[in-house]
């Protein structure tokens, strides 16, 4: 035991706590500290080669529960340029006690904004999940529903794209690349009119391409499949039989068969795909349907689903 | 001695990591006194807050805000980051670096969404609605009272 050998120790023993403390993440990082350390680079160098390597480490995954909120806001008044809402304060009261009452019981039960739900005057049989919780459901899709606990499978489901983040995986890599170097190379202050449209154009760029994927394209199958199991599991956890989404599902995909491949056909995996997904999950309690949550759904309901 | 001398300063650090203040990343978080959403919620929490949490158990930690009041926070509303507010908060910190923030002031925020606004690009008025559509823990009580809702586990 020689005095290099408890040097080296010590070097050794402080490399996590010096790169905890110089917030060293990646190796464009651990690059730029050397280079600014040996010379080779000036301090504003190291500092761009930092951002720059940051910036494209980073995926969706790093956008922040604020800057979601703010994309999903976005994407909700951009799907209301061809969906408008409905304007029915009883109904979308309702909406939202069921949805809310759901996503407490989601594995992200709070987001920066909440969640909020409001019916779409549209007879497409559709349901559309923003970023951060703003979730909108179609005339269509209500009268796709027999009972509550149909609609709260529905509802669970779109959830679900919330907590996994599915709206947010459809924003491309390289926008998100964009944006994250032209926030890096901003601190504590407004962005400068030059950077801010720059981001604002990254912004509107990523908003579209969630819209997209919303509208036209669809999420993958695996996506849907993982926001069917969670809402299976959203079910058991409220207290609603599970067997509530395997019967919608078969509504669903006897309607969908006269909807000549429009809204939900066009970016869902065929219902038939789904409920084979879905066996063995679903336990089926027996219980009977219980008449208060039918009452309940047919008095909020009855004017949307007749289409006054 | 020496070996002694390197345990204690690596202790001293790992208790430093664990050391438990985090930030609230959401908007308003609930602190409930139990662990659970059906909880009754004892204190909401600003954006930006630090809390001290003792350790995770089930998505809930336990956490002690700044006033003395102790309740649950999920884990989905902190973060390990610190929250560096926006200029003109009243709250703006200097001296945070960006890649410690959780960029509050910065990126897809408000002054994005005003620049939206103002080149006329998209029409809030139904998303500002409808985020008014709120429903209160008492709410979602008595109606999952109401329809005989049984369920609450998490």
């Amino acid at each position: 035991m020689n005095g290099r050998y408890w040097l080296a120790m010590s070097i050794l023993a402080s490399l996590p706590i010096t790169l905890l403390f110089c917030g060293c993440e990646t190796v464009g990082d651990v690059g730029a500290e050397v280079g600014r350390a040996t010379g080779v680079l000036t301090d504003s160098e190291a500092e761009s080669v930092k951002r720059g390597a940051q910036a494209v480490d980073k995926t969706f995954q790093d956008l922040t529960p604020e800057q979601e909120y703010y994309i999903g806001r976005a994407v909700a008044a951009t799907v209301f340029q061809s969906y408008p809402p409905l304007d029915r304060p009883e109904a979308n009261a309702y909406l939202n006690l069921l949805g809310q009452s759901l996503a407490i019981f989601s594995n992200r039960p709070e987001t920066f904004g909440g969640y909020h739900f409001v019916l779409l005057d549209s007879d497409e049989i559709n349901a559309f999940a923003a970023p951060g919780g703003l979730i909108l459901v179609t005339r269509g899709m209500i009268r796709c529903c027999q009972n509550e606990d149909e609609l709260a499978a529905v509802l669970a489901h779109e959830i679900c794209h919330v907590t996994m983040k599915h709206g947010l995986g459809a924003i491309k890599q390289g926008r998100l690349t964009e944006a994250f170097t032209i926030i890096g190379a901003e601190t504590a202050k407004q962005l400068g009119g030059e950077e801010l449209a720059a981001l604002t154009e990254e912004f509107e760029g990523s908003v579209g391409d969630v819209v997209k994927t919303l509208t036209v394209g669809g999420y993958s199958r695996k996506q849907e499949l993982r926001a069917d199991a969670g809402a299976v599991e959203i079910l058991r956890r409220a207290g609603y039989p599970e067997t509530a989404i395997v019967t919608m599902l078969q509504r669903m995909d006897e309607r969908l068969s006269h909807s000549g491949g429009l809204g939900f056909a066009k970016t869902h995996p065929s219902a038939s795909s789904r409920l084979e997904s879905l066996r063995g999950d679903v336990v089926d309690t027996g219980l009977p349907l219980n008449t208060v949550r039918q009452q309940r759904f047919a008095a909020a309901m009855q004017s949307i689903i007749a289409g006054q | 001695m020496r070996i002694r001398v390197v345990a204690v300063l690596l202790a001293i650090c790992a208790g430093t990591a664990l050391a438990g203040t985090l930030n609230v990343q959401v908007r308003n978080a609930k602190v409930r006194a139990t662990p659970s959403q059906l909880g009754k919620v004892v204190a909401d929490v600003a954006y930006g807050a630090s809390v001290q949490t003792g350790t995770l158990q089930n998505g809930w930690y336990p956490v002690t805000l700044p006033n003395g009041v102790t309740g649950w926070l999920h884990e989905s509303t902190l973060t390990k980051k610190k929250i560096a507010m926006s200029a003109g908060t009243g709250d703006a910190a200097t001296g945070v670096s960006s890649d410690e923030t959780s960029l509050a002031g910065f990126g897809f925020n408000e002054q994005v969404e005003n620049k939206m606004k103002a080149d006329g690009k998209l029409d809030y008025t139904w998303v500002d609605r409808m985020s008014k559509f709120v429903v209160d823990p008492a709410q979602i009580e008595a109606f999952r009272a109401q329809g005989s809702l049984q369920g609450g586990a998490q």
